[in-house]
């Protein structure tokens, strides 16, 4: 007797589990073995027996939280084997260096679980590819009709703008320290601006780290080698976190800027006692969700982690079947 | 619009104070009249349109938008401008932004119906910053943390005039405000207000807190709790103005031929009765007066149930003298040789509190309690009269609040600096003994009294302990204890239990109370002092 369609695949509260192989996708606590999409901390963590990942996604786990060991390296494109005869295709999400979603196919049936990602063009990752599949596990950080991320170049502008506006102030920038950071920079090389940029200590491994993987960031320095008023009318690169940290303090009457997808919202940005809200995201917003949702053309569309509420509410007005996944540890990070 | 755009952004964006006067200062030397006129009425007071409510917002995007989607966006961003400037479907045609003037007559020339077609004619003319600004011009507060004041003093800023003499002038002028910026910006004469009865600032006091003063430099009088008025005569015509400036003669029409001369005085609104200060003291809670407030039009039935009157304060004006640069103890003098001049029937004095010294004031004002009366004021015995709160002058030294234990029901998500924190909370006391299957009953809300970091974990503890949704509202576990601070507590047919207090706000977190030890209905009830 056949098994009732996509009985092999189950939303648990602690991760996508795939029951033929025994394993896990980006599971929130340690497993034998776990399929990761990408190197953010509420997909990967450490202490899994096997980890299944892109190179660049296990040289990421490595530097963060040095695991080193059981890591089974993928490249995009390449499909392994797993018990139980289930076949896992890594492919590129666009996200962050190394990301992917991943396409799980067994007894003929397809299942993407998309991790993260993200449509818009971005110089440290390939772009992601829609997969056509019956069902599609796609995020939902940007999930509400309100998150619409302008073209980068005019944030990029704005940044630039106001840092020729202040020759004697820098402007700090807060920005995640995987892949926001790295993106941000690329993106200001690519608008012509050669200038050394300052990093916060927390952040050079990882800009060293997308530079051994071929990404070009220009001159960087570190704000601790650096004297105050070298960094007069310069970027200077940091954690969130650090945005309004006693860190700041060395720095010459900083002009605050956040590069995140929430900066869309006036009073998210004043929350955060930003100054200059740059609305720059690497996840997709509502335009960029709906549309991949089409392009991929599912039987059935999963929906996880964000604000599934409205993506749930779009696919019914649009005629297409959908659930919302409860799974736990999954935050908002400071995208 | 859109330099008025940029200008809402930027002040959004900025947290200093002196940085946000010079923003506004540039923008109005920048700006040509009269456009700059309405921005800075926009800026320091909210323009009305009353044909443009929020409501016709939420029904315009509710045609275009799924209603349902709206619902979860607005709840997400907590505010309707903002969430309608983002939804708003962009239009195919390029921006074709209006300028100030042009927006704010053709938004007044809208009726309720023809705001349906006009309004949205203006949107599809700007971007998603110009739909922020103008759905904020047009719906009145801007709340774009710009106080009134603020507005003023850019403006004398950017022109080099006294902040003073520009509130002064501003309540006897309509926007644009031409005859300001004529004297301000173009060297004119200044505008003529004298025979207009216009709103002078009040003096503010500041509270007392651990400050000791010495009796010998300051006076003390009772801080009576109704509501603060001036009242004004000039060019044979009296009005009675709020706290905020707001004209009130509607709702009080017998002052309005009672004062004799012409004059400015200062003082409480009160309606007779013998809640505070006994018998004597002739005057009702603040529950009475609240029966009159607000009102439109005023029955006979109300005069003569709840007849006000004003305890005058203070004088600032006297038949054209201004004497607000005098002594506090000269003007009460002067105050005190006036009352034979006016009506005992609505005018009486605010009584000084003698007291040996500041232990002796403090003895008095423990007893105060039994009065209904909101505290002491101290005044400076020298201190001219000046607008605004200056430090050192006056002081208010309310008596201690009441406190009862709540349990938290019901949270709501705040608006703007909250905007999707759960900050708005509805907390009860046990209808019964808890521990006999007692319900609790809401008694009241609260939106103030914590820090932010408090704030983050009320709102932590209210996702993690939702039982139900209704809309917006989440009802969450009974288990966690506010002790509640309040100034009283009344009958009120509004409620369920039956109370309302006032002034409640959360005075403490009692993450380690168990939620059956808080307070019953009937301890509240005793609280009572009607």
């Amino acid at each position: 007797m056949a098994a009732a369609p996509f009985s092999w695949i189950n939303p648990e509260p602690h991760g996508i589990h795939i029951a033929p192989a025994d394993c896990w996708v980006d599971p929130s606590r340690p497993v034998d073995k776990a399929l990761v999409t990408h190197g953010h901390a509420d997909h990967a963590r450490g202490g899994h027996g096997q980890t299944v990942a892109t190179p660049e996604t296990l040289a990421i786990m490595e530097l963060r939280y040095a695991t080193r060991d059981g890591a089974t390296p993928v490249e995009y494109g390449e499909t392994i084997r797993l018990p139980g005869g289930v076949d896992a295709t890594y492919i590129p999400a666009g996200h962050v260096l190394g990301s992917a979603q991943i396409l799980l196919e067994h007894a003929g049936e397809r299942v993407i679980v998309t991790g993260d990602y993200k449509r818009r063009h971005d110089p440290t990752c390939p772009p992601f590819e829609a997969t056509p599949c019956d069902i599609f596990i796609t995020e939902a950080t940007f999930g509400l009709p309100v998150f619409c991320h302008p073209p980068i170049e005019e944030e990029m502008q704005k940044l630039l703008e106001r840092l020729a506006a202040h020759p004697d102030r820098c402007v700090l920038v807060g920005a995640y320290a995987l892949g926001k950071a790295q993106r941000v920079i690329a993106e200001l090389r690519r608008a012509g601006h050669t200038d050394p940029i300052y990093l916060h200590g927390a952040m050079e491994k990882m800009c060293r780290l997308y530079e051994e993987h071929g990404v070009d960031l220009g001159e960087l320095r570190l704000v601790s080698d650096a004297d105050k008023d070298e960094m007069r009318g310069h970027i200077v690169v940091c954690p969130p976190g650090a945005l309004n940290d006693r860190w700041s303090r060395r720095l010459p009457d900083p002009i605050t800027a956040m590069a995140s997808g929430w900066m869309r919202i006036r009073q998210r940005a004043r929350q955060r006692n930003v100054e200059l809200p740059l609305v720059i995201s690497d996840h997709a917003d509502w335009g960029e969700l709906t549309r991949t949702i089409e392009e991929v053309d599912a039987s059935e569309n999963w929906i996880t982690h964000g604000r599934e509420d409205a993506l749930l509410r779009w696919c019914q007005l649009h005629q297409r079947r959908a659930r919302a996944l409860a799974l736990v540890g999954y935050e908002d990070e400071d995208d | 619009m859109d330099e008025f755009a940029a200008l809402i952004d930027a002040l959004v964006y900025t947290r200093s104070r002196n940085e946000k006067l010079r923003l506004i200062a540039e923008y109005l030397r920048a700006t040509p009249d009269p456009d700059r006129g309405w921005a800075l009425a926009a800026l320091a007071d909210g323009l009305d349109f009353p044909a443009v409510k929020s409501s016709t917002i939420r029904n315009l995007l509710k045609d275009r938008v799924d209603p349902v989607l709206w619902t979860l966006s607005r709840d997400f961003v907590g505010d309707t401008a903002e969430t309608a400037s983002l939804l708003w479907p962009a239009p195919g045609n390029e921006p074709d932004p209006p300028g100030v003037s042009e927006t704010v007559e053709l938004l007044s020339a809208l009726t309720r119906k023809s705001v349906l077609t006009g309004l949205p004619k203006l949107l599809d003319r700007l971007d998603a910053s110009g739909r922020y600004a103008l759905l904020k011009l047009a719906t009145g507060g801007m709340r774009i943390g710009v106080s009134s004041r603020l507005a003023k003093t850019a403006f004398a800023q950017a022109f080099a005039v006294s902040v003073d003499q520009v509130e002064e002038y501003w309540h006897g002028l309509e926007p644009p405000y031409d005859p300001l910026f004529a004297w301000a910006a173009h060297g004119q004469a200044p505008p003529d207000i004298e025979n207009l009865p216009t709103f002078r600032p009040f003096m503010l006091a500041h509270p007392l807190e651990d400050t000791v003063v010495d009796l010998a430099d300051y006076a003390a009088e009772w801080k009576w709790d109704g509501i603060r008025v001036q009242l004004v005569r000039a060019g044979e015509e009296t009005r009675v103005y709020s706290r905020s400036g707001d004209d009130i003669s509607v709702t009080f029409p017998e002052l309005l031929d009672v004062l004799p001369f012409p004059a400015v005085l200062d003082g409480e609104l009160l309606v007779r009765g013998s809640t505070q200060g006994g018998e004597e003291g002739g005057a009702a809670s603040f529950n009475a007066l609240q029966q009159r407030l607000g009102r439109k039009t005023v029955s006979k039935k109300m005069l003569t149930e709840f007849p006000a009157f004003v305890r005058l304060y203070d004088a600032l004006l006297i038949e054209g003298e201004d004497v607000r640069e005098q002594p506090w103890t000269a003007r009460r003098s002067r105050l005190e040789a006036l009352m034979a001049r006016l009506p005992d029937s609505h005018f009486d004095i605010s009584s000084v509190v003698e007291a040996r010294d500041f232990g002796h004031l403090a003895e008095i004002r423990e007893g105060s309690r039994e009065d209904a009366i909101e505290g002491l004021m101290l005044k400076r015995k020298d201190s001219p009269y000046i607008a605004g709160r200056r430090v050192g002058y006056w002081y208010k030294w309310k008596r201690d609040p009441l406190l009862i234990d709540c349990v938290l029901m019901y949270a709501q998500r705040g608006s703007g600096k909250r905007s999707s924190f759960f900050s708005d909370y509805t907390f009860g006391c046990w209808n019964g003994d808890p521990d006999k299957g007692a319900d609790l009953l809401p008694v009241g809300k609260a939106y103030s009294g914590f820090t932010d970091e408090e704030l983050k974990k009320i709102d932590r503890h209210v996702r993690q302990n939702t039982i139900n949704r209704y809309g917006p509202v989440r009802e969450t576990e009974k288990t966690l204890v506010f002790e509640v601070a309040f100034d009283s507590v009344h009958e009120s047919k509004r409620h369920k239990s039956g109370l309302a207090m006032r002034f409640p706000r959360i005075h403490r977190i009692r993450w380690d109370k168990p939620a059956h030890e808080a307070d019953r209905i009937e301890a509240l009830r005793a609280l009572i002092r009607d």
